[in-house]
């Protein structure tokens, strides 16, 4: 039994990068989730990456069943999840087995000796205990050995929970204990367990039970130097009202806040399941008070066609999906291009081709996006770079789809649509509207009467006395939008098809310098989520003197109308990608630039020291 | 104001561009007629289709259509009644189109019970592509991409649609104007999903293949018109008729007047019963005569209205953006 002791002195730290790790039953999730939200509270910036297996529920004990979250926070601006780990939970052998090797030399291991049992070790492909052995592989790491799951069953033990019940609430030993190691406040998450259980009451009470038992054993437990609590200061961050945010919540926030400014009255959602794009139909489901219709349809093409219908009838039509979706969703995409109706399609990207690999996350989806459909088939690409960066793109998405009555891809990733960061939260109200004007007047009235200036053709919805007409997906005569199979006719419809999408250039920012010189040795460009690392890599190599600058891209197609101009100011162009070699490749062909990529397609983001190292490479250092 | 409006008011003024002589005509002359005898308005009504020669269909309409890809027109048309709900939305297919390519999304249509007027024109043959078999093509149909003959089995429109979950499954045939217009006039005043299956003769690469039961000399043999709470009687003298085989959950055709048979043991049709839908749809020649007419109506809960009621369920419609983005946990940063 531990004695009460007089709180011993904190050391700080300005960042820490704590990993949990644990069986996909372990709860791992929840947990960093809980403890993102309480180091959110904190005043700590933060950036989150849950990482989890595609199974459900694979093998308990094995190494392809490991769920882990990690969690970057500090008294500073936090751009990525962090390159290596400073602090490892491992709630089991497999999970230390896994993740053992992403803790930086004289990090932390936090293990639960309890669950290190012989099958357990065997399991995770040990033939010794690793926390027991003399001089192996962990003599570089600090080991923390707690029997948490014997501490648990004792905290559980008043509320007379069956073993398996009992031994759920480990992971919130752990948080607990997280929790009090760095200094946190445990209420918000008292909250959640409340809320979550208040059907059970006795799993409430355990959870919180054990929560506070984590805590206490920190507090009060005489470790001497194995144990330090440590406080991370509040991070200098512009002031407002702030929330966490995750890619998918953004997404949503933005669509909805999109239909408003355009002053649609409904918004049809529609997706068919696929990892990891689903938690943004679900969360549009939750949404119906804002004017949101949700469609899980038959499969990924009605999605995308029911999304379609829902814009023909005066809707904004949305669709969802992830790459091998998107495939599917390919002709419609020509439909929707063809009829010249709003559409936007969120792609939550990840590791391909085919199945490839669900929960892992990749940007391998930009020629898809932009060259993957059948004949001239051009539409808007633009790409979210951060979670809160994602509400932003997804209002201009459904703005860019509204204006110019086309199809709009918003390219996401498994990581963005999962990672949480705080957010500094806008007034909606202050956004700019883009209301949108159906046609009503029949004088004159053809379905493909353009606008001059942007192209677009009006909006006519059913419904509407005089305006009847038909649309669809047969080559139509550029005035009357009668069927035509004139040839200089379908030259011309061609031709102002890709003249609607690249007029956009004019209607969107130029692009800007997101760090660095305007011009200057090297340019490291950009797209997507590897905004954090690229970003922390330019700052890190900025410090070391190199003449290196971050340009990031959110426009894809077209590109900002400046874009080749900036380029050509650097000597040497280095583009990161989560694929091999996309971007690199459009911005060798449309500027003829000598851009060199940096590939990386494990499935897992770029760390900042891998970017770093790119750069240090090519400017010869 | 309201103006009637003649069959003729709903055709649009584009060039019909069908073969001369193709069923599709006719189908065309009764949607008029029939919406006109609905006194519905045109920019209420919307015409969507997918890909073949029935699909054409929408242009030759005065109301708004939409003309979509191969199969999808079920999945579109759910959308625009997602969008709006108010709107009268006709689905035109075929057999290729509705079965085969978009078989899919037929099935999820009628199941989720979506309130559509599905026209399913079958030819049973591809006539835009010039001539294939088609799923509902008869085994050893003989065509470019069969040279030997098919060898596989065709699908029962109406017994897939009943299969699917179909409320309202009904049959008629291009040629049979009056009947045909009936028909979709009941299709039209039905809550839900209908299934109308058209048996239309392609005069280019099918011609004749339902002479069978719609040519002069074989129709009042070969047909067997249904009106619900009547006997299911047929033939030129209309002392035919169908009875369940004692013992078996089979129909035979037996006569009225020989072996003992009454008109009592012949079998009342019943709208409402769907195994008795399925008995019906499945008859086929020589041995028994097609079923025409209603096969099956029984109204059920219509996925469009139940889901907007859901929506109007879940409470009034807000638009205090900022108030939603705040939800949950937040925190302020003072300068």
């Amino acid at each position: 039994m531990a004695t009460p002791t007089v709180s011993r002195p904190r050391e700080v730290r300005d960042t820490v990068v704590i990993r949990f790790a644990g069986d996909s039953g372990d709860g791992m999730q929840v947990t960093g989730a809980q403890f993102t939200i309480e180091t959110a509270l904190a005043g700590n910036d933060l950036t989150t990456f849950p990482d989890f297996p595609a199974e459900i529920r694979a093998p308990a004990g094995t190494t392809f069943g490991v769920s882990a979250f990690q969690i970057h926070f500090g008294s500073q601006e936090i751009l990525t999840p962090g390159d290596e780990v400073d602090v490892l939970v491992a709630m089991n052998p497999a999970a230390l087995k896994v993740n053992i090797k992403d803790l930086k030399a004289g990090g932390l291991v936090v293990a639960d000796t309890g669950a290190f049992t012989e099958r357990n070790l065997q399991k995770a492909g040990y033939e010794s205990n690793p926390l027991e052995s003399e001089g192996d592989s962990l003599a570089r790491f600090q080991i923390l050995k707690l029997d948490i799951t014997k501490q648990t069953l004792e905290a559980v033990k008043p509320f007379g929970l069956g073993q398996k019940d009992a031994l759920r609430c480990r992971n919130m030993w752990a948080l607990g204990l997280l929790l009090w190691m760095y200094g946190r406040e445990r209420q918000a998450t008292l909250d959640v367990i409340a809320r979550k259980f208040a059907k059970r009451t006795e799993i409430a009470q355990a959870n919180a039970a054990c929560l506070n038992a984590g805590h206490a054993f920190g507090e009060t437990a005489e470790l001497g130097a194995d144990l330090t609590g440590y406080v991370v200061p509040r991070a200098p961050v512009r002031p407002g009202t702030y929330r966490t945010v995750n890619g998918t919540e953004a997404i949503a926030f933005g669509l909805v806040t999109g239909a408003k400014k355009a002053a649609l009255g409904r918004l049809v959602f529609t997706g068919y399941p696929i990892t990891p794009a689903s938690a943004l139909l679900h969360t549009m489901a939750n949404l119906k008070q804002y004017g949101v219709v949700t469609f899980q349809a038959e499969d990924e093409i009605a999605a995308i066609c029911a999304a379609i219908g829902a814009s023909f009838a005066g809707a904004l039509g949305v669709t969802s999906s992830s790459g091998p979706g998107v495939a599917l969703k390919t002709e419609a995409l020509g439909l929707a291009i063809a009829a010249e109706l709003p559409l936007v399609l969120v792609n939550s990207q990840r590791a391909g081709p085919s199945t490839g690999l669900p929960t892992k996350t990749e940007q391998s989806d930009l020629f898809q996006a932009v060259y993957g459909r059948n004949a001239d088939a051009p539409l808007a690409v633009l790409a979210a770079a951060t979670p809160a960066d994602a509400f932003e793109c997804a209002v201009e998405a459904v703005r860019l789809a509204v204006k110019y009555m086309t199809p709009v891809i918003l390219l996401s990733d498994g990581f963005l649509a999962n990672a949480a960061e705080p957010w500094l939260l806008p007034d909606v109200d202050a956004i700019p509207g883009f209301p949108v004007s159906f046609r009503t007047d029949p004088t004159g009235f053809y379905p493909y009467l353009r606008d001059p200036k942007t192209l677009a053709r009006v909006w006519a919805v059913p419904g509407t006395p005089g305006l009847e007409h038909r649309i669809g997906g047969i080559e139509r005569s550029y005035d009357t939008g009668h069927i035509s199979y004139e040839p200089e006719n379908h030259q011309r419809m061609t031709e102002t098809r890709a003249a609607k999408i690249a007029g956009i250039a004019a209607d969107i920012p130029l692009q800007q310098v997101a760090l660095g010189p305007t011009r200057g040795s090297l340019a490291v460009v950009g797209w997507g989520s590897t905004f954090g690392p690229i970003q922390q890599a330019v700052k890190l190599a900025r410090a070391e003197g190199l003449d290196v600058a971050h340009i990031h891209l959110r426009y894809l197609n077209p590109f900002p109308r400046n874009l080749g101009e900036l380029l050509r100011g650097y000597q040497q162009i280095l583009v990161p990608e989560m694929n091999t070699g996309q971007l690199v490749t459009m911005l060798r062909s449309s500027f003829l630039v000598p851009a060199i990529g940096l590939s990386k397609v494990t499935g897992r983001p770029f760390k900042s020291a891998e970017v770093l190292a790119a750069i240090r490479s090519r400017l010869e250092v | 104001m309201t103006t009637v409006l003649q069959p003729k008011d709903f055709a649009s003024d584009q060039e019909v561009r069908w073969c001369p002589g193709c069923g599709d005509y006719a189908i065309l002359k009764a949607v008029h007629k029939t919406l006109a005898e609905l006194g519905v308005s045109r920019e209420k009504t919307v015409f969507v289709s997918g890909i073949g020669c029935s699909s054409r269909f929408p242009y030759y309409m005065s109301t708004y259509g939409f003309h979509t890809i191969h199969g999808r027109a079920p999945a579109v048309a759910t959308g625009v009644k997602l969008a709006n709900p108010e709107l009268d939305v006709w689905v035109i297919t075929g057999d290729g189109d509705g079965l085969s390519i978009g078989g899919n999304h037929t099935l999820h249509a009628l199941r989720r019970n979506v309130d559509l007027n599905i026209v399913l024109f079958n030819n049973e043959i591809y006539g835009l592509t010039k001539g294939q078999y088609s799923p509902t093509s008869r085994r050893g149909t003989k065509s470019p991409s069969t040279p030997q003959g098919s060898v596989d089995n065709p699908v029962n429109a109406c017994q897939f649609a009943l299969g699917a979950g179909a409320r309202f499954v009904a049959r008629s045939i291009d040629t049979m104007q009056p009947h045909l217009v009936q028909v979709l006039k009941r299709a039209h005043g039905h809550r839900g999903a209908s299934f109308v299956e058209v048996f239309q003769n392609c005069v280019v690469f099918n011609d004749g293949v339902f002479d069978n039961f719609t040519a002069k000399e074989t129709a009042a043999e070969a047909q067997l018109h249904l009106e619900h709470g009547l006997p299911l009687l047929f033939g030129r003298d209309r002392n035919r008729g169908l009875r369940l085989k004692p013992g078996r959950m089979e129909l035979e055709v037996v006569t009225v007047g020989e072996n003992g048979v009454g008109l009592d043991d012949i079998l009342v049709h019943d709208e409402k019963n769907k195994a008795l839908a399925m008995l019906l749809a499945g008859l086929e020649p020589p041995v028994y005569p097609v079923a025409i007419g209603v096969l099956y109506a029984d109204s059920g809960p219509c996925y469009d209205r139940d889901l907007h009621a859901q929506i109007a369920a879940a409470g009034p419609q807000k638009d205090d953006l900022n108030a939603l983005i705040r939800q949950g946990r937040t925190w302020n940063v003072s300068d």
